[in-house]
């Protein structure tokens, strides 16, 4: 039971380390009362551009979501780069700057993400070829002719009473 | 006891699974009918051993049994019981022993219920349906064992997270996994018809059925958890594009293309190839977000422990099943014939473009859920991909679909008059374009989308009800003429309609809540009062309140509207105390007008709380519109030509035809 018992003691470590997780995430949602500015149009470029920023600490939540203290420090650093007129783009590279692209849950057009932007549109093009393609090779193909509904329902009733 | 009998019961069934297996495949090749009939009596002892196994994990749970591991990490003896017994699937691997379990029971019901298919088509269905029960309990018994015992047996348990702890977990994960494994029906079907190399129209109507129920419970229980996360998580949100999310999503999308282009199959005999592929790729996408779910690649409060062991064998699971079946598919689908010409404007071609959209959207989720991980394990480099990303690729392929669901119907199966389905849908566009003005007039705030995505719903429901209307003849006739034809009408007829116009409701629910919704975040001192939405809130203060294993305090909201009492809404902070974890309980009070949700946050230094208030217009219409969905296809489901029995003639059609021949 030695094997077990230390698996346990692994596994009793990893809830831990989950609950804390659970902890952190599942407080308090979100803008405090006292982060909100007094300026109305700065506030809302402020909620605007929260929506955009991941909470790094989080489950894909945006730091408008999100109660973890990391989403508020950033919530007020946003706010603050605001208020020292920053435009919303300017805000945006500091915080990429800052903490990476992951941060930003739109992912920027760049070679690197390419693929992603392209795929949707290529496979509905690709898609769109192969409906054609074998709708156009369907046609072309001779086929006996199939039955018309009348004689389908003669045949029918041909074989049930049989 | 009892535990190692579940625990035998499980490598029992494992046997079984291989002999169910490898058994008929092998009487099906060599055309041994006593090797081929061992499917039937292997999938119903197969389903007997892990209900057994399952019943013993559950009796372990009931009983707070601490001397398994798995009950003593999960559970506690303080728990109330709903969650002792829907706590066995809160972990993972109860929640593994559920899928076998409802994958098994699929597989009886066919053993069962399937006598009329063709033997070795049922064979053979069963063999590949064994083939993944007996991945799936090697996986459970090598990694994810929920029978291994504790010496010496702990006093307690850890308990179960405490955002698990809520009826919803009774109802979430059964029917997800229902749908989920559902499926898989599908596959096996479609796999089965590859090894035999021929497919008719017969087949598409033995999987319809399956496909159907796995289908709605899939819609359910994606609602679920999206009314679970609305509730739950505190601000109101209902879908968050999370990978968790998606990995349900996809499915359900290539599901209900899968349910289309069946329709096609079974009814013009074409599109065969198609709906083979389809099938699989929808069981695959089921796999993968068993995967995503399961493995930890994604951490989430689905991903209930990280195990690369774990992660490494489903992925080599997903990649034989996935990679078999495609190889399979490569070989054999040439030599599947294709029937039933069509014109592009036709039933048949509005069903294709409703495959179309639905699989590129189903590719756009792919991507967008699948780039981060990939990018990550090639480069290194970190992204994220949020809900901007899938506004702008999802939504442009989806409204197009929405536009073009209540033309579908209208048009004849082989040549439609595009023109005459837009005469019979004239009513519904004018409905539309009214609701569409009225919105535009009235709305004060909000994106000039929105009158638009209303119109967009309104459209939806009333073009479902202009396709009973013009099957029942309503303006050709007389009203009592009509009312008799309603009642002749089939049901599956009334499913289709029901299942469009839910999908109005839930366009409704969706865009109302997302452009109008208000919401107002302050510090209230208690007697404080505030406004939101026309309801005058006051905030009588905070009391404490002991439930069965956590300790609460609790927001009392009085809330007036014109001068009445209306409700009071008593948000709380809850605090588990075996597990030292808490959660934020919102204060919903639910109306057709919308919801309003109060959610309590923490006291500030002056003794007022900050308190979060937000009024969701017509959220309901979200989970409204998927019950509706439900209830369409448990209408189809019950339909005379789809019942249980029917296939039987269309199987005497088919001896006779070959004794004619």
């Amino acid at each position: 039971m030695s094997v077990n018992r230390h698996k346990s003691h692994f596994g009793y470590m990893l809830l831990g380390a989950l609950l804390m997780l659970m902890l952190v995430t599942n407080l308090a949602k979100a803008v405090e009362p006292d982060e909100i500015l007094q300026d109305k149009a700065l506030e809302a470029r402020a909620r605007h551009i929260s929506e955009g920023l991941r909470c790094l600490v989080c489950q894909n939540q945006s730091i408008d979501d999100s109660a973890a203290p990391l989403a508020k420090d950033l919530r007020v650093l946003v706010r603050e780069r605001l208020k020292a007129g920053d435009t919303d783009q300017q805000i945006e590279d500091f915080v990429v700057a800052r903490y990476g692209e992951f941060v930003l849950l739109k992912p920027r057009f760049e070679p690197h993400t390419f693929l992603l932007w392209f795929a949707t549109p290529v496979v509905f093009i690709i898609a769109l070829l192969i409906v054609a393609f074998a709708y156009r090779r369907r046609s072309a193909v001779p086929t006996t002719a199939a039955l018309s509904d009348a004689e389908e329902l003669r045949l029918r009733h041909l074989l049930e009473d049989r | 006891m009892i535990a190692e009998t579940g625990h035998y019961a499980l490598i029992l069934a494992l046997a079984v699974a291989i002999v169910q297996t490898v058994l008929p495949l092998w009487g099906t090749r060599t055309r041994d009918p006593q090797l081929t009939a061992i499917a039937v009596p292997a999938a119903q002892v197969q389903f007997l051993l892990i209900a057994v196994s399952f019943a013993a994990l559950m009796t372990a749970y009931v009983t707070s049994d601490f001397s398994l591991e798995n009950v003593w990490a999960n559970s506690h003896s303080a728990k109330p019981l709903i969650y002792k017994i829907a706590g066995v699937w809160g972990n993972h691997e109860g929640s593994m022993v559920l899928w076998v379990l409802i994958l098994a029971l699929f597989g009886a019901a066919v053993a069962t219920f399937g006598s009329n298919l063709p033997d070795e088509l049922q064979a053979n269905v069963l063999a590949v349906q064994g083939s993944i029960a007996a991945a799936f309990l090697l996986f459970i018994v090598t990694t994810s064992n929920p029978f291994i015992r504790l010496d010496p047996a702990p006093l307690d348990g850890q308990g179960l997270n405490p955002v698990l702890q809520d009826p919803a977990l009774a109802f979430h994960p059964p029917f997800l996994y229902t749908g989920y494994v559902g499926f898989s029906m599908a596959f096996s079907f479609a796999v089965a018809a590859l090894i035999d190399g021929r497919i008719d129209a017969a087949w598409a109507r033995w999987v319809r059925p399956w496909t159907l129920a796995a289908w709605m419970c899939l819609t359910l229980g994606i609602a679920m958890g999206s009314w679970w996360a609305y509730y739950e998580l505190g601000w109101g949100g209902f879908w968050f594009w999370d990978p968790v999310e998606n990995a349900s999503f996809m499915p359900w999308l290539a599901g209900t293309a899968l349910l289309h282009s069946a329709l096609v199959m079974e009814k013009r005999d074409a599109l065969k190839v198609w709906t083979i592929l389809l099938a699989i790729i929808t069981f695959s996408l089921s796999l993968m977000g068993t995967f995503l779910v399961r493995s930890g690649v994604l951490t989430s409060v689905h991903a209930f422990a990280v195990d690369p062991a774990r992660g490494i064998f489903i992925l080599a699971i997903m990649g034989t099943f996935i990679g078999g079946a495609l190889t399979l598919f490569a070989i054999r689908a040439p030599l599947l014939a294709q029937g039933g010409l069509f014109a592009p404007i036709s039933r048949e071609g509005s069903l294709v473009v409703n495959n179309l959209l639905l699989t590129t959207a189903c590719a756009a989720v792919f991507v967008g859920t699948l780039y981060p991980l990939a990018l990550e394990s090639l480069t290194g480099e970190k992204i994220s991909v949020g809900p901007p990303f899938f506004n702008f690729t999802f939504v442009p392929l989806i409204v197009p679909l929405l536009v073009a669901v209540p033309f579908g119907p209208m048009l004849a199966w082989k040549r439609g008059d595009l023109v005459a389905a837009w005469q019979r849908l004239t009513a519904a566009a004018a409905l539309s374009l009214l609701a569409m003005v009225l919105v535009l007039g009235f709305q004060q705030r909000g994106p000039w989308l929105a009158p638009f995505g209303i119109g967009l719903g309104i459209w939806l429901i009333f073009g479902a009800l202009s396709e009973i209307a013009f099957r029942v003849k309503l303006l050709d006739g007389s009203l009592g003429e009509a009312w008799r034809r309603l009642g002749k009408l089939p049901r599956s007829a009334y499913g289709t309609a029901l299942a469009h116009a839910g999908l109005g409701i839930v366009m409704i629910g969706i865009v109302a809540t997302t452009a109008w919704r208000s919401e107002s975040i302050l510090a209230l001192k208690p007697k404080g009062t505030t406004e939101i939405a026309g309801y005058q809130v006051t905030f009588e203060g905070v009391t404490p309140r002991e439930g069965p294993n956590y300790r609460e305090r609790v927001g009392v909201f009085q809330v007036m509207r014109g001068g009445e009492e209306v409700t009071t809404l008593e948000p709380s902070k809850r605090e588990y105390t075996v597990e030292r974890s808490s959660t934020t309980e919102a204060g919903i009070h639910a109306s057709w007008r919308g919801d309003l949700y109060a959610v309590l946050g923490d006291q500030l230094k002056d003794g007022a709380y900050s308190v979060r208030l937000y009024f969701n217009p017509l959220v309901r219409f979200i989970w409204l519109g998927a019950v509706v969905m439900f209830i369409g296809g448990a209408l189809s489901l019950s339909d005379r030509r789809l019942r249980i029995g029917a296939p039987k003639r269309a199987k005497a059609l088919g001896q006779n035809l070959a004794a004619a021949k």
